[in-house]
């Protein structure tokens, strides 16, 4: 049943949020420390473990893969309720520190993968990407 | 009319599933037609959506963009921190395990500079702006940082409000130039595989600006990115007050 995939990613979700509280709490951070990464490697070690023991068939598979071909769409609706009217209030001290800071991470990050191993695999391009046109 | 837009408004997140798809359809013509798929639609989208939110933002004063007009409320759920990280989780449905394990070593370390640079850059900015001491230059280079990052070490070093609203200004500005040029920058940047997109994630910073940028980018790309950038937030907030801040301390005393 496809609610099983939903539900599945949802759990995945709701612990990996837990365990991000638990762990800012941890180290004293007044913030969530990587819970959606953490439940991201939930969701991919369950997939990995029910895979295995057959225990995904297709329509549980299509219960997660709806919601991320919804990503998009959801960070199109994320983008129309920012705060642009302040960012853009904030004036020449907020402009140039963010320029600055963005110029400067973009060469590290040029530089870094320019200096990285080439490689050829294209494993990862044949992913499920399901609303490309 | 009027029965039209109460539909709309007792039905607000259907009403944002109907408009956000609307604005999709045009971004993909947009793209085809205007830029020969040159300018991937989703970036057309995601630029559309920002005009939309200071189109939003002037005309109700609020700080939700469009979603602060009643009709659009719908798009303040769609577009939430609950939906947007419930459909991140979903995209590591599509993670190759091996590519993340690689790249695991060298995404750590561009989560490091990612959090050092902005500070840095945003700290000395705000120095040579007149902003001298401490505890403004650490608020406002922790806002360099994420917006969120800012706020929360403002607070914790008891920074006045508008030093915290110019921090989650520049973080602000950071996110959309992040979303907006991601996919300018592509190529320069060498963003084309996952070991590449998990440094991104770690460096650009910002759930908000990676997760659009990628999008606008290379849909594929996106849960490696957000892999990473998603422990952006949590250690800045873990550095800014601490170790950042006392470094600060200790150059301009």
């Amino acid at each position: 049943m496809i609610i099983y995939g939903t539900a599945i990613l949802a759990a995945c979700h709701l612990l990996g949020v837990y365990i991000g509280d638990l762990l800012g709490a941890f180290i004293g951070v007044k913030a969530n420390v990587g819970g959606v990464g953490i439940a991201m490697m939930l969701l991919i070690s369950a997939r990995v473990y029910l895979h295995k023991r057959g225990l995904m068939p297709d329509t549980t598979e299509a219960g997660v893969g709806f919601w991320a071909a919804m990503y998009i769409p959801v960070v199109v609706a994320m983008a129309a309720q920012q705060n642009v009217v302040a960012a853009l209030k904030g004036g020449p001290v907020a402009l140039i520190s963010a320029i600055g800071a963005v110029l400067l991470c973009a060469c590290t990050i040029a530089l870094i993968n320019r200096t990285g191993p080439k490689r050829q695999d294209t494993a990862w391009q044949t992913g499920t990407v399901a609303e490309e046109s | 009319m009027e029965m039209i837009e109460h539909a709309i408004r007792e039905n607000s997140l259907v009403g944002a599933f109907a408009f956000v798809g609307l604005i999709m359809w045009i971004s993909v013509h947009l793209s085809r037609k205007l830029t020969f798929g040159r300018v991937h639609g989703s970036a057309i989208a995601i630029v559309i959506g920002l005009a939309l939110a200071y189109w939003g933002g002037i005309q109700t004063g609020g700080s939700k963009g469009l979603a602060d007009l009643k009709l659009f409320a719908g798009i303040g759920l769609m577009g939430g921190a609950m939906m947007r990280d419930f459909a991140i989780v979903a995209t590591a449905f599509e993670v190759q395990v091996d590519e993340a394990k690689k790249a695991g070593l060298v995404g750590v370390m561009a989560l490091l500079l990612g959090t050092i640079i902005p500070f840095i850059v945003g700290a000395s900015v705000a120095w040579s702006m007149g902003y001298t001491d401490a505890v403004a230059m650490t608020t406002i280079g922790a806002g360099a940082v994420t917006y969120i990052v800012g706020p929360v070490t403002g607070a914790a070093i008891g920074a006045s409000s508008d030093l915290m609203a110019l921090a989650i200004a520049t973080g602000l500005i950071k996110a959309i130039m992040v979303m907006v040029f991601t996919p300018v920058a592509a190529r320069f940047m060498g963003l084309d595989n996952p070991r590449s997109a998990m440094v991104f994630g770690g460096l650009a910073g910002t759930v908000s600006g990676v997760s659009a940028g990628l999008a606008a980018t290379d849909r594929r790309l996106v849960p490696y990115g957000a892999l990473v950038a998603t422990f952006h937030t949590g250690l800045g907030c873990l550095m800014g007050p601490s170790v950042l801040f006392l470094a600060t301390k200790a150059i301009v005393g």
